[in-house]
């Protein structure tokens, strides 16, 4: 039964807290992805995990087994490393079956175990190449299949598509994933890029300088970001400056600079609170002219973008604020640079969130 | 501004490809024309006088004995060494505690050391009855004899292995060995069938360096050998008669050339057992109990002996202080103007021959590793430029004077003197620049030409600033490598420099007390100048 458990565990390399009093716990058999721009810590928290560091507070449990002082060996875990760290002196085969060995398997069961990976990862032709003979994906391949072999039902993988091209990234993603359900195991997938997060998790956990700012379904991150940083990095968000003006039953009215009013469904402000609103680039309603909508603000397109399936408007609002708007490229009429409209967005997908203390830019840089 | 002004000139003339090649022609040029060449050419001359051992059974089985005993010994020493000294650079390398630095200088002790010295230490040590450890027992616990060079010869290759295995370590990516843990290895067996397997080469390169220096140091092992004769001292009880010289000499290049070359060549067929894993017993034998006891153990070694044996000399040298040797030794009385002069000249011979190294060597490292003049070159000049590494000082010197005498004879000594010295550093730095030349990613390098620097500024501004660490610490090794010079320093000339003074004085019975402390300046002066090369160039070089 592996799931994970960690207790308020904090990691800190000299003055650097790569990882801050983190508490997570993360289910057997769930897909579960640590999302963060890099730097973050995943990293560090995944090694933590894998015992190939050990945490200066807190408690790490696999299972029932509080693991703070099993070496990493005796942790029962796979670990996909984001170079691959295939042994360069070992073919495709003996690093393969290197898991079964030092673990003394059976010479026989260890074979079996084997060829049983390797045809899960379809790459039984190449068992006598060398690493450095494979192309980005086979070793990648290979390294998964390493780690399977070991027999673990903990699967840590460390960014192990960052390596290869998009094309291929896709591709294996799935794979992946595919592997990890049908063996039933719990797997652990660190990465910076939202949409493989969005694409394969059970859940994600978005970290940001050490922390954890919130875990939930690629869905509630989506819909329901509970921070700026959160609304900022799983897809893309518009943010409106504002301060709240009144607060009724239907929600909140913000004045937005230049004095334009709009108003989310959101009801727990107090007047004079200094607010951010986000709205997502499809959220917007667009039409050519002025029209008087609930929420409409006027503005003029100044770049369209065409990116396939959708077009990218950016419009400057009559505040001067720019937002941008993301529209299917095969559904209406399209509009053109220069072109006068109108935007509007309905309260209820306009999360207000609290002017952030450190500013808005620090808050949402990556950095 | 003339400097930069000199600068841009010369950055201007290295775009210029036919500059740029006569360069490194002139430097290939050199190298066989003064340091390659007239040893083995030495030896050509005189081929005919090895008539004289060859016609003389009872010399020459005398002459095999000898080389034989320099092979065995040079054998069993690198492979202790290795055993005694992985250990060491295992816990230097990987250990968290702060004293392990303080450990890593401490192991580069018996480097400073000038040999000579180190050789009348280790006799003090081992078997003088009034002062070492011989004095607790009443009679010598080693005596002068076989048992005692081994034990040198230890004493001076375990920092060559320490030094390039730590080196190794700290490069090497540590999660290779990581990945072996997580699929369930433990320690021990992590480090056995994935960590060394990775680290061969540099397992390999440390064990030729020590044989090498084995196979070559002359002036320490004459001072503790006693009756017992090896290649180089049986070339040193011959001195004037060539046929001896030239048959030992030939025998010891040769094999020493042929020993080189099949452990480069079959070095990387070598297999290392790896597939079999007890993994019971391995685990056992990773637990920190065992773990402790073998850093205990490698201490111990460490400190009985190597560090304590090394710097025993420094007691006398105390001792001095305190009676009037030490007054008479600064005043330059008797003995000691002699020694002065000899110190003088071994330290200008050790700066002029470690600067002329860097001019000549350069280009030959830069070409040995960016293969300018195409793979089968490099490998070739490689392969050359370490040979005057494994010729035996003394014979390198007997045959380098011969060649240069027979041919011309009008060369004053001194001249000899700096060629000898020159032929036995250069491979030392050329060895260590080309490794770190070879190092530096030449993305960077491409990368500095195209944004439009010429070749010489990217030397200045890349290379030069990415090496300076390795560049040092190849100029230390030339440095302490002339300065403790005897065979060959003995046998090209009767200048004396400080190393050969002192194997004069431990002849000729000079009281222990003066010659502690001739050692122990020795030792304070390329101490002191090591400290302060140090301070000037600062930082480790981790790029
Ligand atoms: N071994 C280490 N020594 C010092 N600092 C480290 C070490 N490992 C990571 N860090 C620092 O910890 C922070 C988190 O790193 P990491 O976990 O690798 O981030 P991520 O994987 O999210 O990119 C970074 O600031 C990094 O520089
Ligand atoms: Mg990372």
């Amino acid at each position: 039964m592996p799931d994970v458990r960690l207790v308020n565990v904090t990691k800190k390399f000299g003055k650097i807290v790569a990882v801050n009093n983190v508490s997570l716990h993360v289910h057997d058999k769930e897909y579960f992805s640590l999302l963060g721009p890099s730097g973050c810590g995943k990293t560090t928290l995944l090694r933590l995990i894998a015992g190939l560091i050990q945490p200066d507070e807190g408690e790490i449990y696999i299972g029932d087994r509080l693991v703070n002082d099993v070496p990493p060996e005796d942790r029962d875990i796979g670990f996909v490393f984001q170079t691959f760290a295939l042994f360069p002196h070992m073919n495709a085969w003996d690093n393969v079956v290197y898991g079964p060995r030092v673990k003394g398997f059976h010479v026989e069961k260890a074979e079996t175990i084997g060829h049983e990976v390797l045809e899960m990862v379809r790459l039984h032709e190449r068992l006598d190449a060398f690493p450095n003979e494979l192309s980005g994906g086979m070793m990648q391949r290979i390294a998964v299949a390493r780690a399977l072999a070991a027999g673990a039902e903990l699967l840590l993988l460390d960014e192990p598509l960052g390596q290869l091209d998009a094309k291929v990234r896709n591709e294996l993603r799935y794979e992946i994933r595919r592997m990890v359900r049908d063996l039933d195991l719990t797997a652990m997938h660190v990465t910076h890029d939202q949409s493989e997060a969005m694409a394969i998790s059970d859940r994600i956990a978005v970290m940001k300088k050490g922390k954890i700012l919130q875990v939930g379904t690629p869905k509630e991150l989506y819909m329901k970001p509970k921070s700026i940083f959160v609304a900022h990095f799983i897809g893309e968000s518009n943010f409106l400056e504002g301060y709240v003006l009144s607060i009724n039953s239907e929600g909140t009215v913000i004045e937005l600079r230049g004095g334009i009013r709009v108003k989310s469904a959101e009801k727990n402000w107090k007047e004079g609170e200094r607010v951010v609103l986000a709205i997502r680039p499809e959220t917007f309603f667009v039409e050519k002219g002025v029209k008087k909508n609930k929420n409409s603000i006027l503005g003029i397109v100044e770049r369209v973008t065409f990116e396939g399936t959708n077009i990218r408007y950016e419009v400057r609002l009559k505040n001067q604020d720019l937002v941008v708007v993301i529209k299917p490229s095969m559904i209406g009429e399209w509009l053109n640079i220069g072109e006068k409209v109108t935007v509007s967005f309905p309260p209820e997908k306009a999360p207000v969130f609290a002017y952030p203390e450190v500013g808005l830019r620090e808050e949402i840089s990556v950095e | 501004m003339p400097k930069l002004k000199i600068a841009e000139a010369l950055d201007k003339l290295s775009s210029n490809t036919a500059v740029k090649n006569t360069v490194y022609i002139i430097s290939i040029v050199i190298f066989f024309a003064f340091i390659l060449l007239p040893p083995i050419l030495g030896i050509i001359i005189k081929w005919g006088t090895m008539q004289d051992v060859l016609s003389e059974p009872k010399l020459m089985s005398e002459a095999l004995n000898a080389i034989a005993a320099s092979f065995a010994v040079a054998f069993f020493v690198s492979f202790i060494d290795v055993v005694a000294g992985v250990p060491m650079a295992w816990m230097i390398a990987r250990g968290k505690s702060k004293w392990l630095s303080v450990l890593d200088t401490f192991s580069d002790i018996p480097f400073i050391v000038p040999t000579a010295t180190l050789g009348y230490s280790l006799l003090l040590f081992w078997s003088d009855q009034s002062r070492g450890l011989s004095s607790l027992f009443g009679n010598p616990l080693v005596s002068p004899g076989w048992l005692l060079v081994i034990l040198l010869h230890f004493t001076f290759s375990y920092p060559v292995i320490v030094r390039v295995m730590v080196g190794a370590l700290l490069d090497y990516k540590l999660e290779y060995e990581q990945a072996s843990r997580t699929l369930g290895a433990a320690p021990l067996t992590a480090a056995r069938t994935v960590t060394f397997p990775i680290l061969k080469p540099s397992m390999i390169a440390s064990f030729i360096l020590a044989f090498a220096r084995s196979i070559s140091e002359t002036g320490a092992t004459m001072m503790v050998a006693g009756a017992f004769i090896n290649g180089p001292i049986f070339i040193k009880n011959h001195l004037g008669q060539d046929g001896p010289l030239v048959f030992v000499s030939f025998i010891l290049i040769a094999l020493s050339s042929m020993i080189f070359i099949t452990i480069r060549l079959l070095g990387p067929k070598l297999k290392m057992p790896i597939s079999k894993v007890w993994p019971t017993v391995e685990r056992k034998l990773s637990s920190s109990a065992v773990a402790g006891s073998r850093n205990g153990l490698t201490l111990l070694i460490f400190l009985v002996l190597v560090l304590i044996p090394s710097l025993f000399v420094a007691l006398p040298a105390l001792e001095a202080i305190f009676t009037g040797t030490f007054s008479e030794a600064l005043a330059g009385a008797g003995a000691w103007g002699e020694y002065w002069q000899s110190i003088f000249l071994t330290y200008s011979l050790g700066v002029l021959v470690t600067l002329v190294n860097v001019v000549i060597g350069l280009p030959m490292a830069i070409l040995v590793a960016r293969r300018k003049f195409g793979q089968l070159s490099s490998v070739m000049l490689d392969v050359l430029v370490n040979i005057p590494l494994i010729v035996p000082s003394v014979a390198l010197g007997v045959s380098l004077a011969i060649f240069w005498k027979e041919n011309f004879a009008f060369i004053p000594e001194i001249w000899l003197l700096i060629f000898a010295h020159l032929a036995i550093t250069y491979p030392y730095f050329v060895r260590s620049m080309s490794a770190a030349v070879e190092r530096i990613n030449i993305e960077l390098e491409e990368a500095a030409r195209t944004l439009g620097a010429k070749p010489f500024r990217v030397f200045r501004t890349i290379v030069f600033p990415l090496t300076k660490y390795s560049m040092l610490s190849g100029a230390v090794m030339v440095f302490t490598r002339s300065v403790s010079e005897t065979g060959a320093t003995m046998v090209v000339s009767n200048l004396i420099t400080a190393p050969v003074l002192l194997v004069n004085w431990v002849n000729s019975e000079v009281p222990t007390v003066t010659l502690g402390l001739g050692c122990g300046f020795l030792i304070l002066f390329s101490f002191i100048i090591l400290l302060v090369l140090r301070l000037v160039v600062r930082g480790r070089g981790i790029y």
